[in-house]
């Protein structure tokens, strides 16, 4: 049984089509790329797939784990094991950023039954993960996400999803906005995340991000249905001859 | 109504004639002056109606036709009667039942020389120079009766005096209990505070008061700020639903100096805070910080006047409120920038949350500016729950009710990080999170929306 499986999934955002029929089949341990021109519906997929309810999904099924997804709630999906890095982080004013994350790890251990952690123990655990992504403590201390440039705000993403250690990571645009160095940091953090018992999607338009972390698949999402999968070849096809090569081959579904 | 308003007036003269003879320092001719010149404000005025800009969002019927008064007796109290307030063993503590000074729950530290932390009742007849050089110099009586009709009545309140130069390490907290005894009473405690050139200190008013019978609260508060001298001041008002409270904090600063003055409101039935600084010399600064959260059918209003008198000064406003079930907010904030007041640097910020369809905020800027070089801004918002942070929130697996409370806290929390006191900002942070868990959570208890929508006359109009 695979992790992710989506299957003819038909997503609307008001009266407009967004996702045509989208099939997609995760395994533990795998990394998967989605990759497709703007407004092919890529962050559509990643939103949904976090639970978003002002999307509606008109047929289709998503099952995560066995259990079905659109049943479940962003909080459920989430203590599930399903984690989004966003494309645009959201800022909390009032929050610190320490605050937020132990209350998120709480509500995680709370329904896997574990013990909550008090902030005696948060912080070297907290201390350590924001090493890996060469975080600065104070940031710890500020409010969610709050004046912190576009960079910071990617790797407290990817801070998140070490401290939540999910099971399915989709991160979304997770590259855009990082310049070169943020870029290496930022894939070193997941890097470090792969393990077989845990996959990963990346949405990205550009190749780029996929020099530092090679995915085992490449899935082309083109006018909301996915055109065309491969090995991470197709993400250097890609880059040669840009999407419009593709483009018009939307009937053709590759699974 | 008009008879009724009437009948009240009488019902305070009849009050003040008793009192007049018989109040501490009435043989002073001063104050004897003060008082019966602020009576005969209050009498003419008597209490504004919607009608006065000023209180257009505030109906006082309910204050004007309850016969309040004035408390007979301190009726004993227990150490277990006082709410709680975490300060420092070492900070002084001086508690006011009904408005006058109660020796035995206060307890005043040992304060080094040059500082003062006392009642103003004891200090009338010893430090008359110093105390009739401030006292009812910078509160308005003319505009505004509620402060008439403190310095007509008030019996006692605290006295703080900060000699030039010295530093008060700890802040003095006050606490003024209102506690009705079968009948409704009201009490007007008034506080004098002196900070002489470069002397710094932090000041803490908490309201609260015992439940039972209807009691107004009608507090005034003059704080002199002189020349280069740094003052926090704190209002806590958590009183309980039946009571009213009306709060005025009337700020006077001279040159170079900073001020910050933190509300915060979350009990009682109808509110009004009153923080009028006037920025009387040139570098000023002020930061008039508050958050106000009321649910059920609290009446929260505040009313802000900052006042540039003097040129390069520079005022902040921070105001946060939220709202839930049949709650009203005021903001009501006004800017006055004198003719001589150049280079005057003012910004206003509002923002609400509205919690349900019922809950109501009245938010109105008001700028008077007759200098010409000037930079005055102005903002309000009135929302509700951002969508995008709540999914954010619920994305990491916090379920959907606690992350609603999450952001609230987290909207309260603007203004608490501008306090810059520890560890008063913590026990301030502790009540303000509990009330803001307790409007949500009668949020979510309250009734469900009836099937068949009637339109509110609001809407109609």
């Amino acid at each position: 049984m695979s992790l992710l499986e989506v299957r003819n999934l038909h997503v609307r955002v008001g009266t407009r089509e967004i996702l045509k029929g989208v099939n997609l089949r995760v395994n533990a341990g795998e990394v998967h790329s989605v990759m497709g021109p703007n407004g092919s519906g890529k962050s559509t997929l990643a939103q949904v797939l976090a639970r978003r309810e002002s999307y509606e999904v008109n047929e289709g099924s998503i099952s995560f784990d066995g259990k079905d997804l659109l049943q479940m709630k962003p909080e459920e999906a989430a203590c599930q094991g399903l984690f989004l890095a966003f494309q645009y982080p959201v800022e909390i004013p009032g929050i610190s950023n320490a605050y937020f994350l132990r209350s998120a790890l709480n509500a995680l251990r709370k329904y896997r039954g574990e013990e909550e952690i008090d902030a005696v123990d948060f912080l070297p655990f907290l201390r350590e993960k924001a090493r890996l992504l060469d975080m600065d403590e104070k940031l710890m201390n500020r409010s969610v996400n709050e004046s912190f440039s576009g960079g910071e705000k990617k790797r407290n993403e990817i801070l998140q999803m070490a401290a939540l250690e999910p099971r399915l990571a989709i991160l979304d645009e997770t590259d855009s906005g990082l310049d070169i160095d943020a870029l290496r940091v930022v894939a070193r953090g997941v890097n470090t995340m792969r393990s077989p018992k845990r996959a990963m999607v990346l949405v990205t338009h550009y190749q780029r991000l996929l020099n530092y972390i090679v995915p085992d698949f490449v899935h082309v999402l083109v006018d909301g249905r996915i055109v065309r999968s491969g090995g991470p070849e197709l993400a250097m096809e890609l880059e040669e001859k840009g999407y419009s090569a593709l483009e018009g081959a939307g009937a053709a579904v590759v699974t | 109504m008009t008879a009724l308003t009437e009948f009240g007036i009488d019902r305070y003269i009849e009050a003040f004639t008793a009192f007049e003879n018989s109040a501490v320092g009435s043989k002073l001719p001063w104050l004897r002056q003060l008082r019966s010149c602020a009576f005969d404000q209050f009498s003419h005025a008597g209490f504004p109606t919607a009608r006065r800009e000023d209180w257009r969002f505030t109906n006082l019927s309910a204050i004007s036709q309850t016969p309040f008064e004035l408390p007979v007796q301190a009726e004993p109290l227990s150490p277990s009667q006082i709410e709680d307030f975490p300060v420092s063993d070492k900070a002084s503590r001086l508690v006011f039942l009904n408005g006058r000074f109660v020796p035995r729950l206060s307890s005043a530290a040992v304060l080094r020389d040059g500082i003062t932390a006392s009642n103003l009742a004891d200090h009338l007849l010893q430090d008359r120079a110093a105390i009739q050089t401030h006292l009812g110099r910078y509160l308005d009586v003319g505009r505004d009766p509620f402060c008439a009709l403190n310095t007509a009545f008030f019996e006692d309140g605290a006295y703080v005096h900060i000699e030039k130069g010295k530093t008060l390490e700890q802040p003095i907290y006050l606490q003024f209990i209102s506690a009705g005894a079968g009948r409704p009473t009201m009490n007007h405690p008034r506080n004098l505070i002196v900070l002489e050139p470069s002397s710094r200190a932090t000041v803490i008013e908490d309201y609260v008061s015992i439940d039972g019978y209807e009691t107004l609260c009608n507090s005034a508060t003059e704080l002199f700020v002189g020349e280069d001298a740094v003052v926090s001041h704190y209002r806590i008002e958590r009183e309980r639903p039946r009571a009213f409270s009306m709060c005025t904090l009337r700020i006077q600063q001279a040159r170079n100096t900073t001020v910050s003055s933190h509300s915060v409101l979350l009990g009682g039935r109808l509110v009004r805070n009153n923080v009028h600084p006037v920025l009387a010399g040139s570098g000023a600064e002020c930061v008039i910080n508050g958050l106000f959260a009321g649910g059920g059918a609290q009446h929260l209003d505040n009313y802000m006047l900052v006042e540039h008198a003097a040129a390069h000064c520079a005022s902040r406003q921070f105001y946060n409120g939220i709202l839930g079930d049949r709650a009203h907010g005021v903001f009501h904030g006004r800017i006055i920038v004198h003719k001589d007041a150049q280079q005057t640097d003012a910004k206003q910020t509002n923002r609400n949350l509205l919690l349900s369809d019922d809950a109501q905020i009245d938010t109105k800027p008001q700028l008077e500016i007759l200098a010409d070089d000037v930079k005055c801004t102005h903002g309000a918002t009135i929302g509700q729950i951002d969508e995008d942070a709540l999914f954010y929130l619920r994305s990491r697996g916090i379920d959907e009710v606690a992350a609603r409370e999450f952001l609230l806290l987290a909207f309260a929390g603007e203004c608490l990080e501008r306090m810059s006191e520890e560890p008063v900002r913590t026990a301030v942070g502790a009540l303000v999170e509990a009330h803001v868990a307790a409007v949500h959570k009668g949020q979510l208890v309250r009734r469900a929306p009836s099937a068949e929508a009637t339109p509110s006359c609001e809407a109609v109009r």
